[in-house]
Formats: structure tokens, C-alpha cells, sequence
């Protein structure tokens, strides 16, 4: 696609600014910010990665995907406030994730270790794992809030933190699941994924399309119980203070 | 840390405790300036107006809340030098609402149990010593009466042998009968196998049956504590009459009148005059 092809697609941002105006929505602002830092911010890493791709070394991919986990430990930790440190625990959730899967898939030779691989394939799998950290630790106090008198009286039985906090865990667990599990029912239904949309549109066979798509669910889904699970263990001390008491 | 041999005999003991709150960024405290000693082996009733610190005073001697003041002492040691899971197995506390755990009542009865790897109890027996049928066992605990859920989280405190048990207002949903049974039960264990009771409640007659001594909280103050008899009979403090005529004629305002930092900070001796009459 050339730029100039690229430029006519402005037409939408401009009838959507349009029509916001003409309701008195307020949002033209937004919307004119919005398009210029998405404009931005994807030719800034599309730069990236061509250079990326074309020095292909394993130490540049490799700080690629940290980086990318210390975006997305950043975002997701910003919820579940009050839960000291959690930037590491979710940082640390979210790589061992990204290791273990990509791990897998690499050590099983599905994909080869290169960047134009390595990356978006991370990339979706770091991203779904945010997005399931982030509504764990969210999910996290509100279960703890909604259980603290069950979780009062597994403490006064002499309960360990891990005992009185078990259901809380695993109810945040499975709420935290639960967008990863309905979006791969639907999925090829309602919506074509991203990646072999973005696959088809540049020439790739859909079949081959297809395969990489359903290679990136099934990785999704494993990545989404493995970090939630692993998080989970690393955060559930934090309900409790040093004399066993909650402090949600 | 040493523990003076002499202390044992004390089941707990409470040196100057306090218990706060910060509300709105002020200092309320719900408990202050607690002293006294509950002899193990022995049950003392504890009585007072509702929202009085009865039920915070409890939470202390199993560290549910920490002292923000003074000290708890549990058989000699500070509760806070304790190991807090060995403390509360020895310190049983049946809350004052009986929550159930999810599952069925076996579930609540095995809990204890569980949690700590010990074999399981046996439920029948269980149940019945608190004067429930065996079918109960396998019904869900949510589907129970209040009166059955006090009893259950009674019974379910009961399964890891406590030495000490703190009860608040266990029987308050219970028929004379049942609550009889429930008493009972508790004395039975304080008289033959020396375990130590707290036990709150609203009822002075009950107070009266199960008390070696009644102590009486107002207003987050232990205002009175002695024989049961004594401070039944002839309370020392113009709190303690107030208290105990009120509750006899059911007065409404519930707390004691008379505020006075004299008498919060000191508890009893103070006010003698002026109040009899
Ligand atoms: N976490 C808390 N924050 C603020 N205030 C509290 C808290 N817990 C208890 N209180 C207040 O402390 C006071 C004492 O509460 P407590 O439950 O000990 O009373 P109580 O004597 O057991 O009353 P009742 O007979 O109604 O059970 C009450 O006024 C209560 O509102
Ligand atoms: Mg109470």
C-alpha cells in the first residue's frame, strides 16, 4: 500500500470528526489525538522492527520482548492498587508466561528463532497475558472483599495465608480467564483475528493463515491460566499482613 | 524470651490494652486501658451494652486485631510473640455471626481438620453433642437456621481442642433448650478437662450460670470485673448499676450515661457518691 493510498483512509478520521461536530459530541479533539498518536506510534515501531528483523541477533530480539513485558507489566499493575510491588510480581508473571510459551514453541520447532516470528508472536502473547493480569488483580480484591468473613473464619481455624485465601485465588483465576476462553469460542465467527486478517491481506495463503491463528489461541489460552495462576501465587501473601490478618 | 513460670496459671492476661481506630483522621479508641486476668480452667461472662468493645476485646486474644496499646498475654506470652497459626488453634474464637464455609456442614465441621492434616472428626458425634441430628451432616450449611449456624460454628471451633475459647454471643439465636445444651456442653469442658472460657453475652441470667466472674465493658473500658456474684449483686461503679438496671428494665438508650475521662481512664473505685440514692 502506498502512502498516498494510506493518506485517502484520513477521509474516516475526518468524517468521524465531522459527524462529532455536527452532534456536539465534544469528542473531535480526542478522536485527532488519537489518530495522530496511533499514525505515530505504529511507523515508529514499524521502523523498529524492519531494523529489527534485518539485524536479526538474538540479543536484539530478546530485549524487544523485555521491553515489551515491562510495558505490559506497567500497564496491568497500574490496577489492583494497595498491592505493594506489584509491578514485579506481574512483571514476573507475565515472563515466565512469555518463556514457557514461546519456549515451547520455539523448542518444538513451529516457529524458528527469528524476529519477524519471535516478536508478534510474543507480542500477542505478553498483550493477552496484561490483559489477564490486569483483570486478575482486579478480580483479586474484589473476592477477597466479598469472602474476608469466610476467609475470617478459615484464619481464626489457624488457616495459613494460602488456606484462607485459596477460594478467593482461584475465583479471580477464573474470572480473569473467562474474555481469553469466550473471544476463542466466537472467534472466525464474529471476527477474523488480527494477525490472519493481516496475513490474508498481504498475500498468505488463508489456510497457512488459519494455522498460525489457531497455533496463536491455543498458546493464549495456556498463557492466560499459566499467568494468572502463577501471579496468584505470587500475590495471595499480600491479602494478609504480618499477624495473619486480611488487609482488604 | 523468658516467660516467668508464675504466669501460667493465667490463661490471659491483659496489661493496659487498647485497641483505635483512625476515623476521618481522628483517633477513636474502641478499647483502652484493659487490664485483668482470667484464670485458666475458669469462665468469665463478659456483659455490656451493644457496640461497647465486647466483641473487639475477643479479637485481641486471638490476634484478629492487634493490640494498638498494652499488651495481651495468652498462658504467659505476648500474643504477638506467638506463633499466630499455634495461637488461634489453641484460642478458639466463635464469632459473634456465624458464617458458614462453602459446602456442606460436614464441610464446616472437617474444616479444622483439614486445614491442619489431622484426621477427621467424627461428625455424627459431633453433632449431636450440640443437639443436632446426624442428617445434617450432608445438607448445605448456607440452608441452615441462625440458631443451627451458631451451633455448627461452635462445633467447628470445637474440633481443634482448644484451650482457650471465646465466645461471642453463641447462644443468641437459640431456644432455652438448645442454648442449655450449648452451655452444657461449654461447662462441661471448663469443668472437667480445664478449658478456658470468654464468653459474651447479652443474657444476665446466662452471665449469672456460666460466669466465675462477669466482667462488664462500656464504652470501651472494662468498668467492672469480679465474682460474678459480687458484681451482680452489688456493682462497684455507677456503670455497672446503670448497666445492670438498665438491662433489667430494658432501658432504651442502651450505652451508660454519665461520661466522665475520670471513669473511662480508670475503670473501677472511681465514683462512688452521687450516683446511690
Ligand atoms: N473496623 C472498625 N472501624 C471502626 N469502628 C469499628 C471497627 N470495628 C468496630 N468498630 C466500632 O467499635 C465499637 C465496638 O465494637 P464491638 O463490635 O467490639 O462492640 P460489641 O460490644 O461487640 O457490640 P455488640 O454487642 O453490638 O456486638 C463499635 O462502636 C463499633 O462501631
Ligand atoms: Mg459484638
Amino acid at each position: 500500500m502506498s502512502l498516498w493510498a494510506l493518506a485517502w483512509t484520513l477521509v474516516f478520521v475526518a468524517t468521524a470528526m465531522g459527524l462529532s461536530m455536527w452532534r456536539r459530541l465534544g469528542l473531535e479533539k480526542d478522536m485527532l489525538i488519537a489518530a495522530v498518536r496511533a499514525t505515530v506510534q505504529l511507523m515508529a515501531i514499524g521502523y523498529v522492527l524492519k531494523f529489527v528483523f534485518r539485524v536479526d541477533h538474538a540479543a536484539l530480539t530478546s530485549a524487544m520482548v523485555l521491553l515489551m513485558s515491562a510495558v505490559a507489566a506497567d500497564n496491568a499493575s497500574r490496577r489492583g492498587q494497595r498491592l505493594a510491588g506489584r509491578f514485579w510480581r506481574v512483571w514476573m508473571a507475565v515472563m515466565s508466561t512469555e518463556i514457557v510459551t514461546l519456549g515451547f514453541l520455539l523448542a518444538s520447532r513451529v516457529i524458528p528463532f527469528q524476529p519477524a516470528y519471535v516478536i508478534p508472536i510474543s507480542g500477542m502473547i505478553i498483550g493477552n497475558a496484561m490483559v489477564a493480569s490486569a483483570l486478575f488483580l482486579n478480580r483479586l480484591r474484589g473476592e477477597a472483599q466479598a469472602r474476608r468473613d469466610e476467609m475470617m473464619v478459615l484464619l481464626t481455624l489457624g488457616a495459613t495465608p494460602r488456606q484462607a485465601s485459596r477460594h478467593v485465588v482461584k475465583a479471580a483465576v477464573k474470572a480473569s480467564m473467562i474474555p481469553t476462553i469466550d473471544s476463542t469460542k466466537t472467534m472466525g465467527l464474529v471476527q477474523l483475528p488480527g494477525m490472519m486478517t493481516g496475513q490474508i491481506i498481504a498475500g498468505a495463503d488463508p489456510i497457512q493463515a488459519v494455522r498460525y491463528q489457531l497455533l496463536i489461541v491455543f498458546a493464549l489460552i495456556a498463557s492466560a491460566a499459566f499467568t494468572t495462576m502463577v501471579l496468584g501465587a505470587l500475590t495471595y501473601g499480600r491479602l494478609f499482613n504480618e499477624y495473619l490478618q486480611p488487609v482488604v | 524470651m523468658d516467660i516467668p513460670p508464675s504466669d501460667d496459671a493465667w490463661a490471659l492476661r491483659f496489661v493496659d490494652a487498647g485497641r483505635r481506630v483512625e476515623m476521618d483522621g481522628e483517633t477513636r479508641w474502641l478499647l483502652r486501658g484493659v487490664g485483668g486476668r482470667v484464670q485458666a480452667g475458669t469462665a468469665v461472662a463478659v456483659i455490656g451494652p451493644s457496640g461497647a468493645g465486647k466483641s473487639t476485646l475477643l479479637s485481641l486474644c486471638n490476634l484478629m486485631q492487634t493490640p494498638d496499646a498494652g499488651e495481651v498475654h495468652v498462658f504467659g506470652r505476648e500474643v504477638r510473640d506467638w506463633d499466630v497459626r499455634s495461637l488461634r488453634r489453641r484460642v478458639g474464637l466463635v464469632m459473634q455471626q456465624p458464617v458458614m464455609l462453602p459446602g456442606t456442614v460436614r464441610d464446616n465441621l472437617v474444616a479444622a481438620a483439614r486445614l491442619h492434616g489431622a484426621p477427621e472428626p467424627d461428625v455424627s458425634a459431633i453433632l449431636s453433642e450440640v443437639g443436632l441430628p446426624p442428617e445434617l451432616a450432608e445438607r448445605p450449611a448456607r440452608d441452615l437456621s441462625g440458631g443451627q449456624k451458631q451451633r455448627i460454628a461452635l462445633a467447628r471451633t470445637l474440633v481443634n481442642r482448644p484451650d482457650i475459647l471465646l465466645l461471642d454471643e453463641a447462644t443468641s439465636a437459640l431456644d432455652r433448650e438448645s442454648a442449655a445444651i450449648v452451655e452444657a456442653l461449654v461447662m462441661r469442658r471448663v469443668r472437667e478437662q480445664g478449658l478456658t472460657a470468654v464468653w459474651v453475652t447479652h443474657d444476665l441470667e446466662q452471665a449469672r450460670r456460666i460466669g466465675d466472674e462477669i466482667w462488664l465493658v462500656a464504652e470501651g473500658c472494662v468498668v467492672e470485673r469480679g465474682p460474678a456474684a459480687q458484681v451482680l449483686a452489688a456493682p462497684r461503679t455507677a456503670w455497672g448499676r446503670r448497666f445492670l438496671l438498665g438491662t433489667a428494665a430494658e432501658e432504651a438508650d442502651g450505652a451508660p450515661a454519665g461520661r466522665d475521662e475520670g471513669m473511662l481512664a480508670h475503670g473501677t473505685e472511681h465514683r462512688e457518691e452521687g450516683t446511690r440514692g
